[in-house]
């Protein structure tokens, strides 16, 4: 049962993504976004990240994905316009692509004897406890930078925004 | 018994009875607006109305589903359908009483409980904004795009004080599971204040309680928030252009956040299904006194009825009520429907508040509805989550 809700939900991020990509029309692509981040949040349940699960739907497919959306509505975007090809992409665009594909496969096969495999519903221990616990201690420099990190990038919106304050 | 039949059982009965209130909870509504403004109400279709959403019902399946031009199909068929599918999901993890033994098969008063059902709630709530959304954009129709920014600038502001009014109880509860969460406001502080989250110490949540409702009324887009809809000046907002099925299924959605927002309030600040005060000090003789006073109350008006027909049908609503109240008296029932009756009272008392005020409220401005959010509700939910994680902090 885990074996076949893993296929299919692995199926269809995968799908979503090639789709992601393919579309031309904005609200197309970002639905597609929005299949990914869903099917990933199933694929954290299975292995019973339940917290984690839940929270890759609330900030990813709820808050993000809701601005990107609100955001194509506002400016009214339209589809896609093909533009003149460029000729660097049309003669580099496969080679890089191929070298790229290398790459990974490349570190994914040196890296895989290393590491341990994962079995589903094995990872337990992301309780909301947990994870509040490993920010706060081990995590908690890296925790508080980025939100600095964060809210410096709001300021700079605001600031970029509103020229006049 | 086998785990499936028994999920299917439970799951049918759930279905029906969120159905069948869904469709009530409009006549509901239409009749207590009426009232409030000194009209009948729907009263044509069966005794008092009673049949209207029936009839409702029948119109809007025979009503041609009508595509407009230059829609963009597939996202405009979609929208109602993900907007009724995430509305209805969401009551799955709602307990609607303890465990209970029937024919000697033990079960939970609730389909299913997650270990993250609060989250499981919020994420629900979050990605149902993309139904309206996405009506909005995809009826290529300028209220309708006009509706759906506004719900969606909207649902995302006030998601954020929703939230942090949430955290505040759970900080006290300690767990997110909404089933432990009615089990830690169990028992009686004096014998006989509910431990309920908005009497608990160390700090009593009314103020998440005030937020949280607030933030309820904007999250399903209702008066005085529903300018998404706001008929004088969006025609109808997001469904301008949805006719038949596909609109019910706004409305329907519409009308299942209510219920799902009220038995979240009823499960996090109100007890669950806790009664007022302790069995032993008479708490079950609410529910016989208030059905029996119920009955006589139409039983009198079946004396000296004001239409002809009232004389057959007050006599015989009062005499249902009258035994619905003794069926509160018999011992053996008690364990099953005395959480039953205080689950729905709470939740019942918090719908009519949503009817009370749309029938009191008028619609707010565009922007007083923003600055309210982000220049009152935000700041006053923080500070009450401060104020609230110092208080469990310094008790521990």
């Amino acid at each position: 049962m885990d074996a076949i809700l893993f296929l299919l939900f692995a199926f269809v991020a995968v799908v979503c993504a090639i789709s992601l990509v393919v579309q031309t029309h904005p609200i197309s692509s970002a639905l597609s976004l929005i299949g990914v981040m869903g099917s990933l949040a199933v694929l954290y349940l299975l292995l019973g990240a339940e917290f984690i699960a839940a929270a890759q739907l609330i900030v990813y497919a709820g808050a993000i994905m809701v601005l990107f959306i609100f955001v194509i509505m506002v400016l009214n975007a339209g589809a896609e316009q093909r533009s003149s090809k460029s000729r660097l992409v049309k003669w580099l665009g496969i080679p890089l692509f191929a070298v790229f594909i290398g790459l990974i496969s490349f570190i994914i096969q040196s890296q895989l004897p290393q590491s341990k495999g994962v079995t589903f519903g094995s990872f337990t221990t992301a309780t909301g406890l947990e994870i509040g616990r490993a920010l706060f201690t081990t995590y908690l420099l890296p925790f508080e930078v980025t939100s600095i990190l964060i809210l410096v990038a709001i300021l700079g919106a605001v600031v970029l925004a509103r020229k006049e304050i | 018994m086998n785990f499936f039949v028994l999920s299917l059982i439970k799951a049918g009965l759930v279905a029906f009875v969120l159905l069948t209130t869904l469709a009530y909870l409009q006549w509901i509504e239409r009749k207590v607006l009426a009232h409030i403004q000194l009209r009948i109400g729907p009263s044509r279709v069966g005794p008092h109305g009673l049949l209207q959403p029936l009839a409702d019902v029948i119109k809007l399946l025979t009503k041609e589903g009508f595509i407009p031009t230059n829609v963009n199909t597939f996202f405009y068929l979609l929208a109602p359908v993900l907007a009724v599918t995430i509305a209805l999901t969401a009551i799955s993890v709602i307990p609607f009483g303890p465990a209970i033994t029937i024919a000697g098969v033990e079960t939970y008063m609730q389909l299913t409980d997650l270990k993250i059902g609060i989250l499981f709630v919020l994420a629900l709530s979050s990605v149902g904004v993309y139904g309206v959304a996405l009506a909005g954009w995809a009826s290529n129709s300028k209220y309708a795009l006009l509706g759906g920014l506004r719900s969606s600038a909207q649902m995302i502001s006030y998601e954020l004080p929703m939230a942090m009014a949430i955290v505040a109880p759970l900080l006290m509860l300690n767990t997110l599971s909404l089933r432990e969460m009615v089990a830690m406001q169990d028992g009686f502080y004096l014998g006989f204040i509910p431990r309920w989250s908005i009497f608990q110490m160390p700090l009593p949540q009314v103020v998440s309680f005030v937020l949280f409702l607030i933030a309820a009324f904007a999250e399903t887009n209702r008066v005085p928030f529903d300018l998404p809809e706001a008929e004088n000046e969006l025609v109808a907002g997001f469904h301008t252009e949805y006719s038949s099925m596909s609109f019910a299924a706004f409305f329907m959605a519409e009308y299942a956040n209510m219920i799902t927002v009220t038995a979240i309030a009823t499960l996090l600040f109100l007890g669950g299904w806790h009664p007022l005060f302790p069995y032993a000090y008479g708490s079950w003789l609410i529910p016989v006194l208030l059905f029996a006073a119920g009955g006589l109350i139409a039983l009198s008006h079946g004396m000296n009825p004001a239409r002809p027909f009232d004389r057959i049908t007050l006599p015989i609503t009062g005499v249902v009520f009258i035994g619905i109240g003794l069926a509160f008296a018999v011992p053996f029932l008690q364990p099953y429907i005395l959480p039953l009756f205080w689950f729905a009272a709470k939740v019942g008392i918090l719908l009519f508040i949503f009817i009370w005020i749309r029938g009191t409220l008028p619609r707010f401005r565009y922007d007083q509805l923003m600055s309210f959010a982000w220049k009152f509700m935000f700041p006053v939910a923080l500070i009450n989550l401060l104020v609230t994680a110092l208080a469990v902090a310094l008790t521990n």
